[in-house]
């Protein structure tokens, strides 16, 4: 073999071994990251840390309240985002004639997805906190979220109303049928699989907000479920934050129990969105 | 004589500041299977697609003039275009059945969409429809079957008979065989010949063999411009226009 091929060969080799390495490194890091989590996590790790309100002693605290709070709160949160972002992305993508007041709305989303959370938390706290009335409850904390969530809900939505091919809004028009019909029986349950990734990574995102709720109100020691939309509340993110930052080492096998059943109900959140989008793709209607 | 099916009458369109067609003039009698012929870039699919209001969707578009059909204005203030696009049908350059529906579904879509198809009478339309576009003998064991995986040109004939299911008056066919293979074109001119007379079919086509084979008046569109139409026949042995005849012979285009 010539030198030149050769060297070729061995460059082709580099690069494939550092793109390797670059593919494993966060694999691993985030390997190591679970085990660590696991590891600290093991005294807490009890069924009754899933049935347990929290204590003031460590062994027999649990995350009932912060669980019951996150999956209320986000629920609520996506009831409020994903109608009103798929409706808005619907309007900008399908109805919206292109022109200044469409790019200027465009412009404004793109940045209101990079907000920082910290910033809705205190948008939240002065428009539904205390300009509204809402008081420090569930419904405020949902609220504030969904602000947050809008954009991404709406940016995913969008992109998911983008793949859908124009020949389809036509043949479609070409039928007779109205703006509607056709966004509504055509182009939205095309765009369906898409659409609900996007809300699920909204919904996830709001799952592991801690910053927002804080002010807004959460608190981290709640030893009853809410029972109303302006019950006081917490979540399971608030509640680690709440153990992380008490003294005694029982807290922190708490909190790291908390981070475990709080990456197992995101994962379960992924996968169901993945089951469901592989059906909706299998067995369209 | 009776009044055409379709009368254009000093038909202007365009995009933005952009003219394509300049002054159009032409008489479209009922029934008949007029073919429209030009290079590239003539103005074919703009003009076919002003016949049902199709041209006016893209940002910026316009239109002047009239587009008669039976006497009325098709841009007349109180004309809706929707209810305009179920008489006047249309078929794409490139099949476009709906992926996530059925072949009887994608059939009676169109009636489904502007939900005037009534219960029970799924099946005899759709079967009427796949028969006029020469497809029920191939699909009516499976018409629970996807649309898309059908062959192209069964997809465009499915896309016919989706046409045909709203009972429109005429039909516009954009280049429908552009993206079939050889015997797929043969069948949809086979189809277009049976569908004559029922149908008033305007077909733009870049092939003048198909104009030639399947139309009995012919339309030659250069740079926006109507320059001749014609008996078909008339057309291609004895044009009146120079340019006509430049292009036919395929001395450009």
């Amino acid at each position: 073999m010539n030198p030149t091929r050769l060297r070729a060969r061995q460059i082709e080799r580099l690069v494939e071994a550092i793109c390797l390495t670059a593919a494993l490194l966060p694999l691993l890091m985030l390997g190591g990251l679970l085990l660590d989590v696991l590891v600290q996590a093991w005294p807490s790790m009890r069924l009754s840390f899933l049935t347990h309100y929290p204590s003031r002693a460590w062994a027999s605290a649990g995350i009932l309240p912060g669980l019951v709070g996150s999956v209320l709160v986000v629920s609520l949160t996506a009831l409020l985002a994903v109608p009103v972002g798929v409706g808005a992305a619907t309007y900008l993508e399908e109805f919206a004639a292109p022109g200044r007041f469409r790019r200027l709305v465009e412009l404004n989303l793109a940045n209101l997805a990079g907000v920082p959370s910290i910033v809705y938390g205190l948008l939240g706290l002065a428009l539904f906190v205390h300009f509204a009335g809402l008081g420090h409850g569930l419904l405020a904390g949902a609220l504030t979220l969904a602000l947050l969530v809008l954009p991404i809900v709406l940016l995913a939505t969008r992109e998911a109303l983008r793949t859908v091919p124009d020949s389809l809004r036509e043949g479609a028009l070409a039928l007779g049928a109205t703006r509607w019909q056709v966004t509504s029986r055509v182009v939205l349950p095309h765009a369906l699989p898409g659409i609900l990734t996007g809300a699920i990574l909204g919904v996830s995102r709001a799952m592991g907000e801690t910053a927002p709720l804080l002010l807004v109100g959460a608190v981290s020691y709640v030893t009853f479920l809410p029972t109303s939309l302006d019950s006081p509340f917490t979540t399971m993110p608030v509640q680690i934050f709440g153990w992380v930052s008490r003294p005694q080492a029982g807290f922190s096998a708490n909190a790291a129990a908390g981070i475990v059943v709080l990456l197992l109900t995101l994962t379960g959140m992924n996968l169901a969105a993945l089951v469901l989008r592989a059906r909706l793709r299998r067995d369209p209607t | 004589m009776t009044a055409p099916r379709l009368h254009v009458h000093k038909l202007r369109a365009g995009f933005g500041g952009k003219e394509v067609l300049h002054d159009l003039e032409l008489e479209i009698a009922a029934g008949t299977v007029t073919a429209i012929i030009g290079p590239s870039g003539c103005g074919k699919s703009t003009f076919i697609r002003t016949l049902n209001r199709m041209h006016e969707l893209v940002g910026g578009a316009w239109v002047k003039g009239r587009v008669l059909l039976d006497e009325q204005d098709l841009y007349a203030s109180d004309v809706d275009p929707v209810l305009l696009r179920r008489r006047v049908g249309m078929v794409f350059q490139k099949p476009n059945p709906f992926p996530s529906m059925s072949i009887r579904d994608n059939v009676v879509a169109g009636l489904r969409l502007t939900g005037t198809l009534s219960r029970g009478q799924t099946e005899a339309i759709a079967e009427r429809a796949l028969r006029q576009a020469a497809l029920w003998d191939e699909v009516k064991d499976r018409l629970d079957d996807p649309g898309a995986a059908l062959s192209g040109g069964q997809q465009q004939r499915l896309c016919i008979a989706r046409a045909l299911a709203v009972d429109p008056q005429v039909l516009l066919m954009d280049e429908p065989c552009s993206a079939l293979d050889p015997i797929a074109t043969a069948r949809i001119e086979d189809l277009i010949h049976s569908l004559r007379g029922r149908y008033t079919i305007v077909l733009v086509t870049h092939s003048m063999q198909q104009a030639a084979r399947v139309s009995e008046r012919t339309a030659f569109l250069l740079r926006g411009e109507l320059v001749e139409v014609d008996d078909t026949r008339k057309i291609f042995t004895k044009p009146n226009d120079r340019r006509t005849e430049d292009y036919i012979t395929g001395r450009f285009g």
